[in-house]
C-alpha cells in the first residue's frame, strides 16, 4: 500500500494526464468511426475548458455544473459548426475544422473574458483522479455499446461507403451532426476537467498540434475498437517517463521515438496496437476515408 | 513615409515566400491527392542546412543555396520511399499517407533539433552586402528584391516545366489519371518520386529565403508556415500551381494589411483563417481549383 502511495505521489500527474488524453482521444474516435477526420476536437476541449473555467470563476458555479456547462457549450458549438461543414469530406473537412480551431485559439488570445494570452488562472483544482477515470470509463462504455447500436452501425456504414449508406435510408447529415456533437461534448468535458486540474487554461493548450496529437493517439492505439484510443493515449503520454526510466532524457530522441512509433504503426499495424490483442478483420476497401 | 505602400511591398515579399512554399505543397496534392504534412519540416531542414553550409563549411550563399535545395529534394525522395510508396496500394492510402507524413514530420523535426539545437540560428552578418533604396517613400532592400526575384524565378521555371516539357506532361498525366498514364507507358512510380523531389526542393528553397528574410531560423519554424501553407493552397485551389502562387500573394497581403488596419498583430491570423473557413464553405475548390475537389 505504501509503495502504491509513493508511486502515485511520483507519477500522479502523469496518471491524470493519461486519463485526460484518453478522454480526448475517445472524443476524436467518435467522428473517426464515422470516417470523418476532424482536427477541431482540441478546440472543442478548449471551448469546454474556458466555459467551465468562466462558470467557476465568474459565476461561482459548483464544479459539476461548470463541467456540464463546458461540455454543453462545446456540444452546441459542435452542432452549429457541424451542420455547415459536414458537406465537406476528407481533407477538406479536416481543413475546415482546423481553421475553426485556429479561429477559436485566436479568439481566446484576444478576448478579455478568456484572459488573453495568459489564459484563465486561479481555477480551483478540484478534479480528482477518480473523476477523470470515471469519465474515461463512461466514454469507453459508451463507445463499446455504440458499436452494437443503431447509431454505431449507421456511422460504420457511412465510413465504409457513404453513397451506399444513403441508399439504405441512413440520414447522412443527421448522423454526422450527431456524431460531431457527441465528440465535441466529450472533448468539452475533458477540457473542463483539464482546466480544473492544472489551475489554468491558456490558448496554447489546445492548438493545432494538440489536435494532431489526438489523431496520433488514435492511430497508434487503433481506431476500430474502444480501447484503442485509450491504449495510444496511455503509451504516448507515459513515453517520456518510460524513456527516462531507461536513461534517455534528450528531447530530440524522445521526439524521434514518438515519430518512429507512429511511422511503424501506420506501416505495419494499420489497425493500431490494439490489433495485437484482438484479431480484427483486415481493413476493407474504403472508398473515402481521408 | 508611405505606410500603405510599404505594407503592400512587405506583403509582396512575404507572399512570394508563402507562394513558393505552397507550390511544392500543392504539387504533391495535385499528383497524389495526398496532403504531405512533412513539407514544413523539409522547409525547416532546407533552411538550417543552408546556414550550416555557410557557417561551418564556409561556402558562399550562391553555392550553399543550390546545394541545400538539392539536399531538400533528396529528403523528398526519402519521404516518398519511406512514408508514401509502401502505402500506395492500400485502399485508404490518402488517410494513411497523411498519418505517415505526420510521422516523418516529427522525425525530421527531431533530427533538426538533435543536429542544430533548439536555439534559433542566422546567416552570418554581412554575408550579402545589402543596398537600401528609397522609392516614393517606400524602403526596399536588395535582399528583399533578391528574395522575390529568386522565388518568382523558381515558380516561373516550374510553371514552364510542367506545361512544356515531356516530364511535365507526364506529371500532369499522372495527376489526371494514374491508370491511364500507366497504360500510355508513363513510368508512374518514377514520376511520383520526381514530383516529390521537385516539391521538396522548392520547399527547402522557400525555407532558405524565409531564413534570409526574417534573419532567424529555428527547428520549429516550420510550424507557423505549415498552417499558412494549408490556407494558401485551399485559397488558391488544391492542386493548382498558379492558384498557389496567387494564394500566397493574397495571404501575404492580407496578413500585412490586417496588421496595418487593426494596428495590432494579434488579429493577423484570425482574418486569414476566417477567410479560409468561409472559402471552404462557399467555394471548396478555391480560386483556381478543379471542380471535383469536394469529393477528395
Amino acid at each position: 500500500m505504501v509503495e502504491l502511495q509513493e508511486f502515485y505521489a511520483v507519477y500522479g500527474s502523469v496518471i491524470n494526464f493519461i486519463g485526460i488524453n484518453a478522454l480526448l482521444a475517445l472524443s476524436l474516435n467518435v467522428t473517426l468511426s464515422a470516417g470523418m477526420l476532424s482536427l477541431g476536437n482540441a478546440a472543442f476541449a478548449g471551448l469546454g475548458g474556458y466555459a467551465a473555467g468562466i462558470l467557476t470563476l465568474h459565476f461561482k458555479m459548483p464544479y459539476v455544473v461548470s463541467l456540464c456547462g463546458g461540455a454543453l457549450t462545446a456540444g452546441l458549438v459542435g452542432l452549429a459548426l457541424g451542420l455547415p461543414v459536414l458537406r465537406l469530406r476528407g481533407v477538406f473537412l479536416a481543413m475546415a475544422t482546423l481553421a475553426f480551431g485556429e479561429v477559436v485559439r485566436i479568439a481566446a488570445v484576444n478576448l478579455d473574458i478568456t484572459g488573453g494570452a495568459e489564459g484563465l488562472t486561479n481555477i480551483p483544482n478540484v478534479t480528482q483522479t477518480w473523476m477523470i477515470y470515471l469519465a474515461v470509463a463512461g466514454a469507453a462504455y459508451f463507445m463499446a455499446v455504440l458499436r452494437r447500436s443503431r447509431l454505431g452501425w449507421a456511422l460504420v456504414s457511412m465510413r465504409e461507403d457513404e453513397t451506399a449508406a444513403a441508399c439504405l435510408g441512413i440520414h447522412i447529415t443527421y448522423y454526422k451532426a450527431v456524431a460531431f456533437a457527441i465528440g465535441a461534448m466529450m472533448a468539452g468535458l475533458a477540457g473542463g476537467m483539464y482546466a480544473h486540474l492544472t489551475y489554468l487554461i491558456t490558448p496554447r493548450d489546445f492548438g493545432f498540434f494538440v489536435a494532431v496529437d489526438l489523431l496520433i493517439y488514435n492511430i497508434v492505439g487503433g481506431t476500430r475498437i474502444w480501447y484503442g484510443p485509450i491504449l495510444g493515449a496511455a503509451l504516448l503520454t507515459a513515453l517520456p517517463e518510460i524513456l527516462r526510466g531507461v536513461g534517455v532524457t534528450a528531447g530530440p530522441i524522445r521526439m524521434g521515438v514518438n515519430g518512429l512509433i507512429l511511422l511503424l504503426v501506420i506501416l505495419f499495424l494499420p489497425n493500431g496496437l490494439a490489433s495485437l490483442f484482438t484479431r480484427l478483420r483486415p481493413a476493407p476497401a474504403r472508398a473515402e476515408t481521408a | 513615409m508611405n505606410l500603405l505602400g510599404q505594407q503592400l511591398v512587405n506583403g509582396l515579399f512575404i507572399g512570394s515566400v508563402y507562394g513558393l512554399f505552397a507550390v511544392g505543397y500543392t504539387l504533391v496534392f495535385g499528383v497524389l491527392d495526398i496532403l504531405n504534412l512533412a513539407h514544413a519540416a523539409v522547409f525547416t531542414l532546407g533552411g538550417l542546412i543552408a546556414v550550416w553550409l555557410v557557417q561551418a563549411a564556409g561556402m558562399p550563399i550562391g553555392l550553399a543555396f543550390p546545394l541545400a535545395t538539392l539536399f531538400a529534394g533528396l529528403l523528398g525522395l526519402l519521404l516518398n520511399q519511406v512514408a508514401f510508396a509502401p502505402l500506395r496500394k492500400r485502399a485508404d492510402s490518402r488517410f494513411s499517407g497523411l498519418i505517415s507524413s505526420i510521422a516523418m514530420a516529427i522525425i525530421f523535426e527531431a533530427v533538426a533539433l538533435g543536429l542544430f539545437g533548439a536555439r534559433s540560428v542566422r546567416f552570418p552578418q554581412g554575408m550579402i552586402s545589402v543596398h537600401i533604396w528609397q522609392l516614393a517613400g517606400v524602403t526596399l532592400t536588395s535582399l528583399q528584391v533578391g528574395i522575390v526575384a529568386v522565388a518568382t524565378l523558381l515558380m516561373g521555371v516550374l510553371t514552364l516545366f510542367i506545361q512544356h516539357t515531356r516530364t511535365g506532361k507526364a506529371i500532369r498525366a499522372v495527376a489526371e489519371n494514374e491508370r491511364a498514364a500507366t497504360l500510355l507507358g508513363v513510368n508512374v512510380n518514377g514520376i511520383i518520386a520526381f514530383t516529390f523531389f521537385i516539391s521538396s526542393a522548392l520547399g527547402g528553397a522557400a525555407g532558405i529565403l524565409y531564413g534570409l528574410y526574417f534573419d532567424a531560423l529555428a527547428p520549429d519554424m516550420g510550424r507557423s508556415i505549415e498552417l499558412k501553407g494549408l490556407a494558401v493552397i485551399i485559397l488558391g485551389g488544391m492542386g493548382s500551381i498558379p492558384g498557389a502562387i496567387l494564394g500566397g500573394l493574397a495571404f501575404g497581403l492580407s496578413e500585412v494589411l490586417t496588421v496595418a488596419i487593426s494596428g495590432t498583430s494579434n488579429l493577423r491570423d484570425a482574418v486569414a483563417f476566417t477567410m479560409l473557413f468561409v472559402i471552404l464553405l462557399i467555394r471548396p475548390s478555391g480560386l483556381l481549383g478543379r471542380e471535383k475537389t469536394r469529393e477528395a
